[in-house]
């Protein structure tokens, strides 16, 4: 086997695959030359100060910033080209205030071609909300965003998800059953990527830690050392 | 799972920013009371016989929209943005072209509603009767606010990422909708004078419709993908 066609099965074996990604805004450097490989059905979470690149990191993995050198694969092919395989919870809530949680889930369902009433429910009742409240998203706590949105980015049942900062404001009840329905996502055979400055709170059901300094992977473990 | 269609994306999306709009009434209010504002004032300003009313009310009348349109062009992309919905779509399998032509058609509808309740307070405040074929004004209506939207809308999504959006949007779009609004104010004119016929200006705007509407079609998914 020639080296080339290992590394593209490697790739395609890896839910995620980073090669030498560098990131620029403007002058300021965001990544520097982060390669990384994810096997599939873990949970990372990714740690790290402010300003370290982790959200940078997730934006560039779902394809909605390029980076400025280096290639992302996701299950070895273009993000552009999985769209409907991952999903993406980021720090805002990614709903509209003026409409209902339904209604927001129904349009975001509609953009992958699902059209099905009951999947809406069932994804509003997954994240331990009611699907019969009808209430604009506007008038929710931030907690109940925070699910919703989680609902809306699993809503195309994917096999990668993508979430950024999802226990921000959120008590640590809720923050703690957010984690526990990660872990049983994560059972269920899904990849995760959890950006976090929380990161006992997924202790329980964590796989493994990338740790990040000044647009670097300076770190992977199994454990969480504070 | 299959792959979203193109027209059910649009209708989706045509829908839910009518919704939003019918609960918010964010741009529909703001354009009422600006448009409202410029009747009231100009109307005070001068006191035009019949004969000049009917010569310089294709101006007000679209300069008057054009001023309005710009709120509620604004407000398109600012809801996306709001809780950064924007991003959700971008991840999305949906084709970016349904985005952009559900929000050109909704803003259509937004000014097409406003100059359906503007026109007869022009009608009135300025004493006006079409002298030429007053059944070609829709047509010039409908041609000239979709040359508006969709330059809006293109335009107002190129400057969702800057800071001074909301000024950077009327100079961008005003020099380029210079020839729309020529042949919308000179058609307008001509219906209502009588003086000379208006088909050079429909054509003019239907060609100009065509072209932009073809190049934001081009050029939308580069836009709203730019950092």
């Amino acid at each position: 086997m020639n080296p080339s066609s290992q590394t593209t099965q490697t790739e395609a074996a890896a839910a995620v695959s980073l090669d030498n990604i560098v990131k620029f805004f403007g002058r300021f450097v965001a990544l520097r030359h982060v390669s990384a490989q994810f096997a599939a059905g873990r949970l990372y979470v990714i740690l790290g100060d402010n300003g370290a690149g982790k959200s940078t990191l997730l934006r560039i993995m779902t394809g909605l910033l390029k980076p400025s050198s280096g290639a992302v694969r996701l299950l070895g092919q273009d993000p552009e080209e999985v769209t409907q395989r991952f999903g993406y919870m980021g720090h805002a809530p990614l709903l509209y205030d003026e409409l209902t949680g339904v209604e927001n889930l129904h349009y975001f369902a509609g953009l992958y071609g699902i059209a099905d009433g009951e999947k809406v429910r069932a994804a509003i009742r997954t994240v331990g909300l009611d699907p019969n409240l009808d209430r604009r998203v506007g008038n929710y706590s931030q907690g109940m965003r925070q699910r919703m949105s989680l609902a809306r980015s699993v809503i195309h049942d994917p096999e990668i998800l993508f979430l950024d900062e999802p226990f921000s404001n959120v008590d640590i009840k809720s923050a703690h059953d957010m984690a526990a329905l990660l872990g049983r996502m994560r059972d269920a055979g899904r990849t995760l990527f959890v950006v976090t400055h929380q990161p006992a709170v997924l202790e329980p059901v964590a796989d493994e830690y990338i740790v990040m300094e000044a647009g670097e992977i300076i770190g992977r473990r199994t454990e969480h050392t504070a | 799972m299959s792959a979203p269609g193109f027209a059910s994306v649009l209708r989706m999306t045509i829908a839910k920013d009518l919704r939003m709009e019918w609960r918010s009434k964010d741009a529909i209010n703001s354009m009422l009371f600006f448009s409202l504002l410029v009747v009231v004032i100009f109307s005070f300003s001068f006191d035009p016989t019949a004969e000049t009313s009917r010569e310089i009310a294709g101006g007000l009348i679209w300069v008057s929209f054009l001023f309005a349109a710009v709120v509620a062009l604004n407000q398109t992309w600012a809801r996306e943005l709001r809780s950064q919905a924007l991003d959700a779509f971008r991840v999305s399998p949906a084709p970016v072209n349904s985005l952009f032509l559900a929000k050109a058609l909704g803003n259509m509808v937004f000014v097409t509603v406003l100059e359906c309740l503007m026109a007869p307070l022009f009608t009135i405040f300025y004493n006006l009767r079409a002298l030429g074929n007053w059944k070609l004004l829709p047509l010039i209506a409908v041609l000239g606010t979709w040359a508006l939207v969709v330059n809006g809308t293109f335009f107002a999504a190129m400057s969702i990422r800057t800071r001074i959006r909301e000024t950077l949007l009327p100079l961008i779009l005003f020099p380029i909708s210079l020839p729309a609004l020529l042949a919308m104010v000179n058609g307008t004119a001509a219906v209502l004078t009588g003086d000379n016929s208006p088909i050079i200006w429909i054509k003019l705007l239907a060609v100009y419709d065509v072209v932009f509407t073809t190049v934001c079609l081009m050029l939308f998914g580069t836009i709203i993908n730019a950092e």
